[in-house]
């Protein structure tokens, strides 16, 4: 392999460069859509997503009852033409409250989720990028969590705490995080000795930094995954602890406490549309995280085209 | 515009003889850990007592098969890893115990890196604007957006770049192009060194030249000193004033470019200098025999006790199973680390 001989000169052009096609390239962003909307699931999941969250913002539109208007004569209504998907036990429209209560899951899973991914974001980043005793201690520290009897704790917690939506939150983001710090860290082990960070380094660039400019959006992938699929797992969470009475209080509906008052077997039998509908809710819109969660994985990974 | 490699202006840099970088016993040892709790049972001695000066102006070639410690020395002298022992000098000053704050004021701006690798070392999340801002605006260089775009353009220029390369991202570019824009980035402060680590040895024999020609112009106009990195020899041959050799962390030996080309004296020197094709013939016109290295290279984790080379050397004495032999000069400016050569002035 000759390169160039003693005492040869060599012509460089001054302009060689830029053969750039003039159409603008793909952006990482297009790339990551397109591969998305190739899968099925993902995109009904994202749709009904959209829906959901669009009739939770216009609840008070699209509600064709007060939620908690009693009407004790029409109690356990069937489906029919003035309550749509029938009344509960309490004759209260189930629609109605369905929308409302879709407002309550959803900001108790997106913010709760938020606060999670942030704790998780942090510790996972520092104990990745430092690595050492501060990644030891801080793992060692993610272990306890994780082997703390968690759902135990939560019951103790909210029934301390007045459940409300702010304790739910507070509860599910400080129990949620284990899982996005070591991920993150995972993330952040490797990216750490990618050669643009060490060329951060030898700029000069401050560690925090580098942290979240020069590292952290190029971990963004896994995180918005994590996220996704939180925010599904808190729903499920925040229904299954309003079913047992220890979350939202009623009269404020939430998917989970509407099944609370439904967990009789004469209702269960003779008045069937009072727990299905909002056990549909539950289902779909935890599902739909999870395919949503999937399909953004794989469009994510760059080794699946 | 037209690059010539002559020899004169090398004998010139040699009178002048102003040290900008001298590393003294340098070592950088890497615990190997094992166990539940990660208990330190070894150490990786991937740079083991290195002492060497870099003058101004010039280009210290350093080669070595893959895995001599090569990339850590660099790195270790650039101050991304903590020496594990000995001093590092940066124009007079001891920079190797600074903490990071006065590193950044002191020897950040003036000592650089170019990387190996053109995909993995621009940032893929960062426009070519932001990667080119990065090191100015961290040394606070301008005051107005205008300057520190007008900077930017010009940078891009100096490496060969159109200007409309600024608010792209690094995969619309070459492996040649990113390359080039790592050099914008690495003469961005305007230092005075600049470590290239196989800055070149990830592209295409072409695209080889034409960065190395790059380099070189730089280093004629900006007066660059360059620590130049890599396992080819040829390429080292080609840009390199003085070149050290290193063998398991260690600089076996070290000497003005056409002296050790032409005449090595270390016989891992010779054995590698013999393996090149195109370094067969020498000056004489005769054939270089074909040297064959015997056994495998040892684990930098366990080197061999004496002179880490006995174990493969065919003129290896008992005494070198012992005795590590000096780094010493055995003619001006020809030093060599081996039993079988006397010091100059013993
Ligand atoms: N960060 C690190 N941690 C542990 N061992 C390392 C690290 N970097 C390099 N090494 C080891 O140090 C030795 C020298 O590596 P390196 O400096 O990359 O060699 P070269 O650049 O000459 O190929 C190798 O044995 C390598 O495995
Ligand atoms: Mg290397």
């Amino acid at each position: 392999m000759p390169l160039l001989k003693e005492n040869e000169t060599v012509e460089i052009n001054n302009h060689p460069i830029i053969d750039l096609n003039n159409e603008k390239p793909e952006k990482m962003s297009a790339i990551i859509f397109q591969k998305f909307i190739k899968n099925k699931l993902a995109v009904v999941g994202a749709i009904y997503l959209l829906l959901i969250i669009f009739a939770a913002i216009f609840a008070d539109v699209l509600a064709p009852h007060d939620p908690n208007y009693q009407q004790l004569l029409k109690k356990l209504a069937p489906p029919g033409k003035e309550y749509l998907l029938g009344a509960d036990n309490l004759g209260r429209d189930t629609l109605s409250r369905l929308l409302y209560g879709a407002r309550v899951s959803l900001i108790v899973g997106f913010v709760s989720v938020a606060g999670s991914i942030f704790i998780g974001t942090a510790v996972g980043a520092i104990a990745g990028y430092y690595g050492g005793k501060i990644d030891a201690f801080l793992m060692r520290f993610v272990d306890v969590m994780i082997s703390f009897p968690s759902i135990f704790l939560l019951i103790i917690l909210v029934t301390m705490f007045e459940p409300s939506i702010s304790t739910l939150i507070f509860v599910f983001a400080i129990f949620g995080w284990t899982g996005t710090s070591r991920l993150v860290r995972g993330e952040f082990l490797t990216l750490r000795s990618r050669e643009y960070v060490l060329a951060a380094k030898t700029i000069g660039i401050p560690s925090y930094k580098i942290i979240f400019a020069h590292i952290l959006p190029n971990a963004m992938g896994p995180i918005i995954v994590s996220a996704t699929l939180g925010v599904g797992g808190v729903i499920l969470a925040e229904s299954a602890l309003s079913y047992l009475g220890l979350g939202i209080q009623p009269p404020t509906p939430s998917w989970g406490n509407m099944l609370q008052s439904a967990q009789t077997l004469p209702i269960m039998l003779d008045s069937w549309w009072y727990p299905l509908f909002p056990g549909i809710a539950i289902l779909l819109t935890v599902l739909a995280f999870n395919f949503v969660g999937d399909g953004l994985r794989d469009a994510f990974d760059p080794k699946i085209k | 515009m037209t690059v010539n490699t002559g020899h004169q202006a090398v004998l010139e840099k040699h009178t002048e003889q102003e040290v900008i970088l001298k590393i003294e016993n340098l070592k950088k040892y890497f615990p190997i850990k094992a166990g539940v709790i990660q208990r330190t049972i070894g150490y990786v001695k991937a740079v083991d007592d290195i002492s060497l000066e870099v003058n101004k102006g010039e280009t210290l070639g350093i080669v070595g098969e893959s895995g001599c410690g090569k990339s850590t020395m660099g790195r270790t002298l650039i101050r991304l890893y903590e020496p594990t022992e000995g001093s590092i000098y940066f124009k007079g000053k001891d920079i190797s115990t600074l903490p990071e704050r006065e590193l950044k004021r002191y020897f950040r701006r003036q000592i650089q890196m170019i990387f190996q690798d053109p995909y993995a070392s621009l940032n893929p999340r960062r426009t070519i604007r932001k990667t080119l801002l990065d090191p100015l605006v961290t040394h606070k260089l301008y005051d107005k957006t205008e300057e520190y775009d007008q900077r930017i353009k010009e940078l891009l220029e100096i490496v060969g770049l159109d200007a409309s390369a600024i608010n792209r991202y690094p995969h619309e570019f070459s492996g040649g192009q990113r390359q080039r824009i790592g050099i914008a980035r690495a003469i961005a402060l305007n230092p005075d060194v600049i470590i290239a680590d196989e800055a070149v040895s990830a592209l295409d024999v072409s695209i080889q030249a034409q960065i190395i020609n790059l380099l070189k112009d730089l280093q004629n106009e900006f007066q660059l000193t360059y620590i130049f990195i890599s396992h080819d020899l040829s390429v080292v041959r080609h840009i390199s004033d003085r070149v050290a050799v290193m063998y398991l962390g260690k600089i076996m030996e070290l000497a003005v470019r056409d002296d050790l080309f032409d005449d090595p004296l270390h016989p891992y020197s010779q054995a590698l200098l013999s393996a090149v094709p195109e370094m067969e013939i020498e000056e004489n016109g005769q054939k270089r025999e074909r040297i064959l290295l015997k056994g495998d290279l040892p684990s930098p984790s366990s080197p061999p006790s004496g002179c880490v080379f006995h174990t493969r050397c065919s003129a290896a004495m008992p005494h070198c199973m012992e005795v590590m032999p000096e780094l010493k000069e055995v003619k001006k400016n020809h030093f060599v680390a081996c039993h079988l050569f006397k010091g100059k002035n013993e």
